[in-house]
């Protein structure tokens, strides 16, 4: 055990930082649940790509550095230090991306990767449909292959990104006699093709931030399909996997809103030690926050050294989804009655983006597979529970 | 950056927790409740035979000159079978704090130590009361701004009964006459450090309290019938156990770092360690909390061996410091002006 920097870590820390002091955008873009947001944080994946920091993990020959998970996690603290864009194109970056390098074939590689690199096609996913939520097993959209293409019929929703999207992944029914996981298909699906209607949802911020996707006869070419046909749920947990782990939730951001939870209290003590409870939730905050990012080194550690990651990983979800709750319900208890404004509101003095976090804080425990779900998997596959 | 132990280290784990499972069973720790001392001399003699009292005892004094990082996965294997020998105290309090304090003392002790021939206890005054204080050799006790060295006949011990039946613990007044052995600035300082690691032994041994407890839940409610099925395929029996196994999940690394920070004499090892302690014992009370709950009735019972477990972890959650002690300390840190807290803060 050595808990310390290499010099290599340490001079790409460097790197990182000096890139994104003189690139990064001094005002923060528009909310990418705006159609002028979603463009200028497009424009910013592609300013990324440019400087080949777009996705630092993948190989070389993708635009990436070949990074391993330690400078993985040293470039998002320097990124979430610099208070950078939040990525448009996470669907694609962090979830399909590593699902297409371990499952895609050579030409899905070259067609797909380097326009998702530049966030010249940005990704949303196509998985839960109305009556397959938690239970996705019960998906009933239908993928019919016709010759070399797919005829897709049915609906998906949920679809984070879609609006403003140009593709979707998702999972399929192609054998129509399947039950349950079985005879799923991953499909990619450009979002212009003939036949697809995309109805904005507005989110508890009233912003268009998912969508349904409604699809009536779409043709998707056969070159679309990720994995074998009838192999889509194996592909989708790996998918989901990647999810629920370190790429898309690294501990920087959890740090540095508990940072910024610690200045908010100092900011407002006098009023916040009223309740008591307060200071000990910011505390508890700093330290889950903390442990968070020990495990997650200890984890990246153990897997640069060949080790994987196993059933206790289903525990990360949980984690991060509740920090992040307790954390802004402890800043709305800080800001009291000036919690429920509006940032522009003109009496809304120092309340920062905490509302915007508060309401988005709302989903972690429900998206990625609820935590009443996650609890199940923790009980019966890392515990060894029984099923019934 | 490494964060992961050595397959030196997990072997030694893997073998010293195969002869704690196989000799400190549950029968043992209740028969030894019923003994004037609640000491095992034989089993601490198997003890001294495996190296382990003598573990961070230096090798030229006899002992196998390892850290409180090597010894700390040992100390998580001391608490999964609720061991009530002074072996943690020994290798992380004792044993450094001799090691400190050096010179006669030291090379006096310690080869005694690491042969299984002497206990020496430590009593701070912030602890209340002096675990094992009955069976030790040599005392080193904190008064005031000293810290002393006293032999049992300088000692005069009052007995205090814990509700874990394991642990035994005594006030302690010592003879004008005790020797001196570190004073002023520089005993704080001693004091400070043994503290830190006295309550990093709780925060490992704590780990392994909460395991033990999950694991003895899985199997009872993996078993135990109701309705016509075992009663852990009821989601609100799982979900009990899943919040532990969350919490737990996320107390370990915190452990192991404070464990480093201690060994390397980082500047944060005080805060690195509080952190530890608070998230271990907060892991292991709400095992205990959960697995009672989904034993009903056996989990309230003197019987089922739950309990052995369960008043451990009760009772280390307010040792070597209690919450409200490591939340100050973290506090006075990361409440500070111009603390470096955030995002690439944590090893920085």
């Amino acid at each position: 055990m050595e808990l310390t920097y290499t010099d290599k870590q340490k001079a790409f820390r460097e790197e990182v930082r000096s890139w994104l002091a003189d690139n990064v955008p001094a005002e923060p873009l528009q909310t990418f649940d705006t159609e002028a947001g979603f463009q200028a944080h497009r424009e910013w994946e592609a300013r990324l790509n440019a400087g080949r920091w777009g996705m630092v993990t993948w190989p070389e020959e993708l635009g990436g550095r070949g990074c391993d998970l330690i400078e993985w996690l040293i470039f998002e603290e320097e990124y979430y230090k610099a208070g950078a864009p939040l990525r448009v194109n996470q669907n694609g970056i962090f979830l399909l991306g590593p699902t297409l390098m371990e499952y895609g074939t050579e030409e899905q590689k070259a067609r797909i990767l380097p326009k998702m690199a530049t966030g010249e096609e940005v990704w949303s996913q196509g998985w839960s449909e109305p009556n397959a939520g938690s239970d996705m097993a019960a998906i009933r959209s239908t993928a019919r292959l016709e010759g070399d293409k797919y005829i897709i019929n049915g609906q998906k929703t949920w679809s984070t990104r879609a609006v403003w999207a140009d593709w979707c992944f998702g999972m399929f029914r192609t054998d129509p006699e399947s039950e349950r996981h079985r005879g799923l298909t991953f499909i990619l699906v450009p979002l212009d093709t003939p036949g697809i209607t995309v109805r904005p949802i507005p989110q508890l911020d009233g912003l268009p931030g998912f969508a349904e996707i409604f699809f009536d006869n779409v043709e998707v070419a056969v070159e679309n399909r990720l994995g074998d046909e009838g192999a889509g749920w194996a592909v989708a947990m790996a998918t989901a996997g990647f999810e629920r782990g370190l790429m898309l939730r690294s501990p920087a951001r959890f740090q540095e809103t508990a940072r910024r939870l610690v200045e908010l209290y100092r900011a407002n003590q006098s009023s916040a030690d009223q309740d008591p409870a307060v200071r000990d939730a910011v505390l508890r905050a700093y330290l889950d926050a903390e442990s968070y990012c020990l495990s997650t080194y200890q984890t990246a550690c153990r897997l640069n050294k060949g080790g994987k990651i196993g059933a206790e990983s289903s525990t990360n979800k949980i984690f991060w989804s509740e920090l992040d709750q307790n954390m802004h319900a402890t800043a709305m208890s800080i800001l009291g009655a000036r919690a429920e404004l509006l940032p522009h509101a003109p009496d809304a003095s120092g309340v920062g983006n905490w509302l915007d976090g508060w309401l988005f804080a709302q989903s972690g425990p429900i998206y990625a597979g609820t935590n009443e779900v996650q609890r199940n998997i923790i009980a019966e596959r890392m515990l060894g529970m029984p099923r019934r | 950056m490494d964060f992961t132990f050595s397959e030196d280290q997990l072997l030694f784990q893997d073998s010293v927790r195969d002869f704690l499972v196989n000799e400190v069973t549950p029968e043992r720790i209740r028969a030894s409740w019923e003994t004037a001392s609640g000491r095992d001399a034989a089993l601490w003699a198997q003890l001294a035979e495996l190296g382990l009292t003598g573990l961070t005892v230096p090798e030229e004094l006899g002992g196998l000159g390892m850290s409180e990082l090597d010894f700390i996965l040992l100390a998580q294997e001391c608490g999964y079978v609720a061991l009530a020998e002074p072996l943690v105290h020994t290798a992380l309090v004792a044993v450094p704090l001799l090691r400190e304090l050096g010179g006669e003392l030291a090379a006096q002790w310690l080869p005694r130590i690491a042969a299984g021939e002497a206990k020496v206890i430590v009593g701070l005054e912030h602890n209340l009361l002096v675990e094992d204080a009955h069976v030790a050799d040599l005392l080193l006790l904190q008064r005031g701004e000293r810290i002393l060295a006293a032999t049992p006949d300088q000692v005069a011990l009052r007995h205090n009964e814990s509700v874990d039946p394991s642990r035994r613990l005594f006030a302690v007044d010592v003879a004008a006459d005790a020797a001196e052995v570190a004073s002023g600035e520089r005993a704080a300082e001693l004091a400070t450090r043994a503290l830190d690691r006295g309550a990093l032994g709780c925060a490992a041994q704590a780990l392994g309290l909460a395991q033990r407890m999950v694991d003895m839940s899985v199997q009872y409610t993996s078993e135990r019938q109701q309705f016509g099925q075992a009663i852990g395929a009821f989601q609100a029996v799982k979900h009990h156990m899943a919040n532990i196994a969350v919490r737990l999940e996320y107390a370990r690394a915190p452990v192991h770092r404070a464990a480093y920070s201690v060994a390397c004499a980082e500047a944060v090892a005080s805060q690195a360690v509080s952190h530890a302690k608070l998230v271990a014992c907060e892991a292991a009370n709400l095992a205990a909390k959960n697995c009672i709950q989904v034993h009903g009735a056996m989990g309230y019972t003197w019987e089922v061996d739950l309990h052995i477990f369960m008043k451990k972890a009760w009772a280390l959650a307010n040792s070597w410091g209690d919450a409200g002690f490591h939340k100050t300390r973290v506090g006075e840190h990361i409440f500070a002006e111009g603390a470096a807290l955030g995002a690439g803060a944590t090893f920085a």
